[in-house]
């Protein structure tokens, strides 16, 4: 969107702090120095690029599943993929003997592929994405069980753990993808024709064909994109914790909505952003790692994530229905 | 066009299921494909005579020779000898018996002590990758010592490696990692020792050709597994007429266990005349399913469980045996292992441990310490206990 001519730079950067994403900042913001006034361990560089490895997986999953969202959609099997390229990457690499690298590639060639399926479904046949990915979330986590036999492969080389436990001019390599990933995409969403579209069919589906968008053909590409990210994802996680089991991920597509969600995003579709989207997954992370490195224990660390998240979007709309009031 | 997808979908299926190994492996599912070392045939009324730890030793020695320590090393740290220590526990998860058990003789053991305090923190589901970011969280914050419980023996490695760079002392209770990611490992039964006191009891129970199905948390859990190969193993060896049905995951679900067991129960009927429930979960789920069938006087349930979640069973008559190790005594132990690694009472190459109450306890496999025998509860003495 371009600036508004008369606007001074005072009133430009009034109107982004009282964005859904500025306030979301400030109260991100607001918990880490509280959280730094009670411990000195948190506000560390190792201990926040610690973080940053943590988040990675969920943050590169968040990206498609922000573009998802905004068009009206969700996608509940990113977990299942996620756990399913695990198993097809070690599978092949150690069962059937392929080199790791090739591995790597049938591994997240076989995640697009179920994200694909997803979007097939929901696009040609119209099974609502809720339950399409409802029925996939269950089917690929079986397919995974299935083919890895309850085998989990472990043993890989060591330049592999460069991608997950490694790091890249001092910074752990996965974050450096994270950020460009971001970047990226944050950019395609803002700037670009498909960026808008997502918008135009989250806001109204049928408008959207009417005025010649290929709804179709978008749909399709973001639901193989998301299958296509939770790959990468999976990936990482497996250089991460230097082993494969059907399990992994499970659950992860909870932690990835809240984050959108958190973010900023409609979950009625039509509006959203990537920022909001990272500052939701960074705030849950430092909210996660700060109150344990504060003492407080696990179970009662959810509880208090619960009522921020809760506490965040409720601020957040009562300050956004002001704005619009004023 | 709708036809295309679904049958696109079904091949896809039916790729997956065919390609996947057709294991021409002859264990039983759920087990691990590590190698097996039975114990010798007989019942369990001779397992007094069994543990007697000389001559398991010789046996050992036979297959394998006495193992190197194979532990891993903190870096130089403080000398905390003597001094109070701050200790953190993290078991595969928190809000269920066994581990509240574990816990309770933690606490039990830094009160006799006196200069040890132990925190127990871990997440509220059994998940790979909440537990690392728990132990990280208490690299950073800074503790003496890691006391774990791992959900998975590789995920968790690199984290306690870490711990270790950092010069904090790690040990290991209930489910070990990979030896050289932790000093020592807390073994609270050997999986051999368990595995012939589950088949012992089912045998006695229901005879030399008895029919049974395994309900189990996962496929790869690493003690599930390790104990339905040793299973498999000994009965191979002792009962050949013994017959496997099958083995269902349950995870460590209260639900999915009944769900399992009441499965076991409709799919074989008649057929079926025990059910090894391998986790503290699935026994007294699965002991509920065979009574809510009535069928107690046709189904053994023999498994692992604590006391507490049994009493109703065994009281009325619908269980007869328990197994399990005392679990309030391996968190014990664990610490007092602790505590004797920091103070320089036990280094790698000692053979065994003081551990308090317990008295003496052997090293085994390289780098674990044997807490004994397993335990098995009945309705004569399940009563003494609460946990």
């Amino acid at each position: 969107m371009k600036p508004i001519p008369n606007q001074t730079i005072g009133e430009r950067l009034r109107r982004l702090a009282f964005r859904q994403e500025g306030v979301l900042f400030f109260i991100m913001l607001a918990a880490a120095l509280f959280l730094a006034s009670r411990t000195d361990k948190f506000l560390t560089v190792d201990n926040l690029l610690q973080q940053g490895r943590f988040m990675t997986e969920v943050g590169l999953i968040a990206i498609p599943m922000t573009y998802i969202i905004i068009t009206g959609g969700i996608d509940l099997s990113v977990g299942s993929i996620l756990g399913l390229t695990a198993i097809v990457l070690g599978w092949t690499w150690q069962e059937l003997g392929f080199p790791l690298e090739l591995a790597i590639i049938i591994g997240i060639a076989s995640g697009t592929a179920a994200g694909l399926v997803n979007g097939l479904f929901i696009v040609r046949v119209g099974v609502p994405p809720l339950m399409m990915t409802l029925a996939t979330l269950a089917l690929y986590r079986g397919l995974a069980e299935g083919i890895s036999q309850a085998k989990s492969a472990r043993g890989y080389p060591e330049w592999f753990f460069q991608l997950g436990q490694g790091e890249t001019l001092g910074i752990p390599t996965q974050l450096w993808l994270l950020l460009i990933a971001v970047i990226v995409f944050a950019v395609m969403l803002a700037r670009t024709r498909l960026g808008r579209a997502l918008y135009a069919i989250g806001n109204n589906e049928t408008g959207a064909r009417f005025s010649g968008l290929r709804v179709n053909r978008t749909l399709l590409l973001i639901y193989a994109f998301s299958g296509l990210m939770s790959a990468i994802a999976g990936t990482i996680f497996v250089s991460r914790v230097s082993t494969t089991r059907s399990d992994m991920g499970m659950g992860i597509e909870l932690d990835v909505i809240a984050a959108v969600v958190l973010g900023g995003t409609s979950i009625f579709g039509g509006s959203g952003s990537i920022a909001g989207t990272i500052i939701g997954v960074a705030l849950i992370q430092l909210l996660k790692n700060g109150l344990a490195l504060t003492g407080v224990t696990s179970d009662a660390t959810i509880i208090v994530i619960g009522s921020v998240l809760i506490f965040a979007i409720l601020v957040n709309n009562f300050i956004q229905s002001r704005r619009l009031e004023g | 066009m709708k036809k295309i997808f679904a049958l696109t979908l079904v091949l896809i299926l039916l790729a997956a299921l065919f390609s996947a190994p057709l294991s021409a492996q002859d264990r039983w599912d759920g087990s691990d494909d590590l190698a097996t070392n039975p114990l010798e045939c007989g019942m369990m009324s001779d397992m007094g005579d069994m543990y007697d730890y000389d001559d398991e030793d010789e046996d050992a020695d036979d297959d394998m020779g006495m193992m190197e320590y194979d532990g891993g090393q903190p870096a130089m740290g403080d000398d905390m000898a003597g001094m109070d220590i701050v200790l953190v526990d993290v078991p595969k998860l928190v809000g269920i018996g066994y581990f509240a058990a574990t816990t309770q003789g933690q606490q039990q053991a830094a009160a006799e002590l006196g200069n040890v305090t132990v925190t127990t923190d871990a997440p509220t589901e059994a998940n790979i990758d909440d537990q690392i970011q728990v132990i990280d969280s208490y690299i950073t914050q800074g503790v003496d010592g890691i006391l774990f419980a791992a959900n998975d023996p590789v995920a968790i490695a690199p984290v306690l490696r870490s711990a270790l760079e950092a010069g904090i002392h790690v040990v290991g209770y209930d489910a070990n990692s990979e030896p050289d990611a932790r000093e020592w490992f807390v073994n609270q039964a050997e999986f051999n020792g368990i595995a012939k006191a589950m088949i012992d009891s089912l045998v006695e129970q229901m005879d030399v050709d008895a029919s049974f199905g395994i309900v189990t948390s996962t496929f790869t859990t690493p003690n599930q597994a390790r104990w339905i190969a040793e299973m498999w193993a000994y009965a191979s060896g002792c009962y050949p007429e013994l017959e496997w049905l099958e083995t269902l995951e349950a995870q460590e679900d209260a639900v999915l266990s009944f769900q399992q067991a009441q499965t076991l129960i409709n799919k074989y009927g008649d057929d079926l005349d025990g059910i090894f429930a391998m986790t503290s979960v699935a026994t007294p789920n699965s002991a509920d399913a065979v009574q809510q069938a009535g069928l107690c006087e046709d189904i053994a349930v023999v498994g692992l469980a604590t006391p507490n979640d049994m009493k109703p069973y065994v009281n009325q008559g619908c269980v007869r045996d328990v197994i399990l190790w005392n679990p309030v005594d391996l968190g014990y132990a664990a610490v007092y292992v602790m505590r004797a690694v920091i103070d320089g009472e036990f280094a790698p190459g000692d053979t065994s441990v003081m551990a308090g109450r317990l008295g003496e306890l052997m090293v085994v496999n390289g780098s674990e310490v044997l807490l004994g025998p397993p335990f098995i509860f009945t309705a004569d003495n399940i009563n003494d206990f609460d946990f």
